[in-house]
């Protein structure tokens, strides 16, 4: 809703301003920078209407986009976007002249009449519904191929028919724009106002119908609007492209957020971002089409969702699993000097590299990594010329959280879940990296504050954690908890 | 609107084609039956394995192969083709994969973006190099036919088979003097369907197997995920060599039309086959008198033809089609309850 200012403000600027400059396709031989000065200025008129035709077609594929790729759809809009093309060639053939609105209604009708052929093909054969859409899908474009390739060899001024399979920007008029602007605005307006009817069906069909939507009726509302922003981007990204410019912003904008009115709004923002690009590199050269250049823009979006979105995005899933390894790797040292600490009851200074070798059957330089992780965390320190180690007063209170996690657990396996006492050790080993103080505080209460686990050993208790006390007191004084 | 539809003249349209153009009419027609039935064969196991949608992802993203191959501006000879559509097809396997594997984005949205990318791709690639390279870009949509080079492929041959090749139909169009005179892209397109053919018949079992149940294919001892992939390959190879005719969206109706009108008409995969090639053989005879009737796209035509037959197959097929089942529920209608209840009971 909130680009409906957006829209109006260019309308009236590409009314408003005199057409004073020639087309840009008139000038051959031009430098690139020269082209992009061109194009920065705005003086030319296709300049501008490509520019407001690929920010309407932005915006009414991304929204429509959004819902198609929730819905897991996107191979209908696909199959919709293929089967307008007859409707592209019947419109041109109703006066022989590339009229907008009766290329417009054609290709409407012609949409509709493909989507409503997938619907009767899948339900009376046996035939799938991947299938159906591949028939309709090169059926209905063959017929438009034979159409436009008889229109073609007809008498009359019949250029630029053609433009609709790959899409020119630079081709959109003023009557175009006119158009594009009307249904997409139509588009935003239908979304906004029945918004909740949309995502409800989208969502959750079962429970639309039983809470008295009407469903099919929005369904066939959707069609419509799919194919109203399929025939909005025709003109400048091709009928075989279109469905890219569908599902592309929509599943990068999917893979940014997880709430529908957000995906939506930034589908359209990358479907204008990938529209606008495409259409400015589309007048730097001269004999590449738009579509494909408006594709691999959108394509280079998802890629960047793909590789950087914050919470999906590949490299921080990566980066967020390494250092929750890295944090898992600590905590089994920092268990490991507990144990070696207290097997021999708690006496002495720190622990020796070579003991914490011996204690995680490990090599004595990996030993020595291991330390030097604990100590750039500052959860211990390095003695006797980097033999030892000793943990601070937070790498202390860590073990004990770790070792404590681990031994409640192991008791509360046997005690609640009765699994054997000897079954008990690799669960723990897992759980005890991610157990939360909440739960652990009911761990506690559920088992009465024990102090043992079930293979005899002294649960470290809140005493240890609190004061951060040293480990080198009795045993006693380390449980906290007495023995009930 | 009277242009659009010439007078259709029987002599002009359908005689003349097979008596004085049949050099090119035999040839057209051919390389026509030899993409439908290779790839109508192939497109069989698409239906059946539910992926009639991969095959329309490959054929696109071929073209990215294609692109890539006129950009190092390789000679586009067999090799090199076939070369630049495995990789391809690969490549188009391993990107849906990857963005299914590694998104939530679901398997539809995941093909939608690997072939529309690739496809744009090549498009780009290929508009760069458009004024060195004879492929331009509404050829690679929708291909054409009539452009396939004819007759530069000579072969002498000995004078006892010559007299033997003499004796064969028609065989005015391939014989000159003592030379067999030949289209060598519709020859090769011929290899290709035979050994489509080929493998559908000697791997028979093993891909009826893994196609309706994997688990069994499974405890045979047939690897399905091997036989996943070489269908893949297989499939690169058919759509590269039916490109240069039918171009890339139109090798969808070929792989899939053929196959949906036969699953209409027959639940046996033997039966299936058989109507395929038929329906292959139908669509392209129809298709090329519809061209030559209203002078347009070749392979559209066949196409249209194709389409059709489907519909012809889907109102009429005597079990599954739209007038039979209008017909028996019909028949349900007038029957009184009561005697449903007594034959169900007498059943019993």
């Amino acid at each position: 809703m909130r680009h409906l200012p957006l829209i109006a403000g260019f309308c009236l600027l590409a009314a408003a301003m005199p057409v004073w400059a020639d087309r840009i396709g008139d000038i051959s031989e031009t430098s690139v920078i020269e082209q992009a000065k061109r194009f920065f200025s705005f003086r030319d008129p296709s300049v501008r209407y490509a520019l407001i035709g690929s920010v309407l077609l932005g915006i009414s594929c991304g929204l429509m986009g959004g819902f198609i790729v929730v819905r897991k759809m996107a191979l209908f809009g696909d199959t919709l976007s293929h089967a307008v093309l007859p409707g592209v060639a019947l419109g041109f053939l109703w006066n022989m002249e590339k009229d907008p609105v009766a290329i417009f209604i054609g290709a409407t009708l012609a949409g509709l009449l493909g989507g409503a052929m997938v619907a009767l093909i899948r339900q009376t054969t046996r035939l799938k519904e991947d299938t159906a859409l591949g028939i309709v899908l090169a059926s209905f474009f063959a017929v438009g191929i034979c159409l436009l390739t008889r229109i073609q060899k007809m008498p009359g001024n019949k250029g630029g028919l053609d433009e609709f399979l790959f899409g020119s920007a630079a081709s959109i008029g003023r009557s175009d724009i006119i158009l594009m602007a009307v249904v997409t605005s139509l588009a935003v307006l239908l979304v906004g106002l029945f918004y909740k009817e949309f995502l409800v069906t989208s969502f959750d069909a079962a429970f639309a119908r039983a809470a008295g939507f009407p469903v099919n009726i929005i369904n066939y509302a959707l069609t419509l609007l799919l194919a109203f922003s399929v025939v909005v981007a025709l003109r400048a990204v091709g009928v075989v492209l279109v469905s890219a410019m569908l599902i592309t912003p929509a599943a990068a904008a999917y893979l940014l957020t997880d709430r529908m009115h957000r995906l939506l709004g930034l589908a359209a923002l990358f479907g204008v971002i990938s529209g606008a690009v495409g259409a400015f590199i589309s007048f730097l050269t001269t004999n590449i089409p738009t579509g494909p250049l408006m594709v691999v823009a959108a394509t280079m979006v998802f890629a960047l969702a793909f590789f950087f979105g914050p919470h999906h995005g590949v490299l921080m899933r990566w980066w967020r699993q390494k250092s929750r390894s890295a944090r898992v790797q600590r905590e089994n040292t920092l268990k490991a000097v507990y144990h070696v600490l207290e097997a021999r009851e708690f006496d002495g200074e720190g622990v020796s590299l070579r003991e914490l070798a011996e204690r995680r059957r490990e090599t004595l330089d990996e030993a020595r990594a291991q330390s030097d992780a604990l100590c750039k965390h500052h959860m211990a320190t390095l003695h006797d010329d980097g033999d030892a180690i000793h943990l601070t007063p937070e790498g202390w209170q860590r073990a004990c959280e770790i070792v404590r996690n681990h031994r409640l657990w192991e008791l509360y396996l046997t005690n609640e879940a009765n699994i054997a006492p000897d079954h008990v050790h690799e669960d723990a080993e897992i759980i005890e990296h991610v157990l939360g103080e909440e739960t652990v505080r009911e761990l506690e209460r559920a088992l009465n504050h024990a102090t043992r686990d079930p293979h005899g050993r002294v649960i470290p208790g809140l005493a240890d954690l609190v004061s951060g006390s040293t480990p080198f007191g009795s045993p006693e004084t380390v449980t906290g908890y007495t023995s009930r | 609107m009277n242009e659009l539809l010439p007078v259709f003249e029987w002599q002009q349209h359908v005689i003349a084609p097979w008596t004085t153009g049949l050099k090119s009419t035999l040839w057209i027609v051919l390389m026509g039956f030899f993409v439908a039935t290779a790839c109508g064969l192939l497109g069989n196991y698409l239906i059946l394995r539910r992926m009639a949608l991969v095959g329309d992802a490959i054929s696109h993203s071929v073209l990215a192969g294609i692109g890539v191959a006129v950009v190092l501006a390789l000679q586009l000879d067999t090799a090199t083709l076939f070369i630049a559509a495995l990789a391809a097809g690969m490549a188009t396997t391993l990107i849906i994969e990857i963005i299914h594997r590694y998104t939530r984005v679901k398997q539809d949205a995941a093909i939608g973006i690997a072939f529309t990318s690739l496809f744009a791709l090549g498009v780009i690639l290929i508009s760069f190099k458009s004024g060195k390279v004879h492929i331009d870009t509404e050829c690679v949509l929708y291909g054409e036919v009539a452009l396939v080079p004819l007759e530069n492929f000579h072969l002498s041959l000995t004078p006892a088979l010559v007299g033997a090749i003499d004796k064969l139909p028609m065989s005015e169009v391939y014989l000159r003097g003592n030379e067999l005179v030949m289209a060598p892209d519709v020859v090769r397109m011929g290899f290709v369907a035979l050994a489509v053919a080929l493998l559908v018949w000697v791997f028979y079992k093993e891909l009826l197997v893994s196609s309706f149940d994997p688990a069994l294919a499974f405890s045979l001892g047939i690897n399905a995920t091997f036989v996943h992939y070489a269908l893949m390959a297989l499939l690169s190879v058919v759509v590269v060599s039916a490109f240069e005719s039918v171009g890339a969206i139109l090798v969808v109706a070929m792989l899939i039309l053929p196959g949906a009108t036969a699953h209409l008409l027959s639940a046996r995969l033997p039966v299936i086959l058989a109507l395929t090639v038929l329906h292959a053989a139908l669509g392209t005879l129809l298709g090329f008198h519809l061209a030559t009737w209203l002078n347009c796209s070749i392979a559209g035509a066949f196409v249209v033809a194709g389409m059709a037959l489907f519909l012809l197959a889907w109102l009429l097929s005597p079990h599954d089609g739209l007038l039979a089942q209008w017909h028996r529920r019909r028949n349900l209608k007038l029957e009184p309850p009561e005697e449903i209840s007594s034959t169900s009971s007498a059943g019993n």
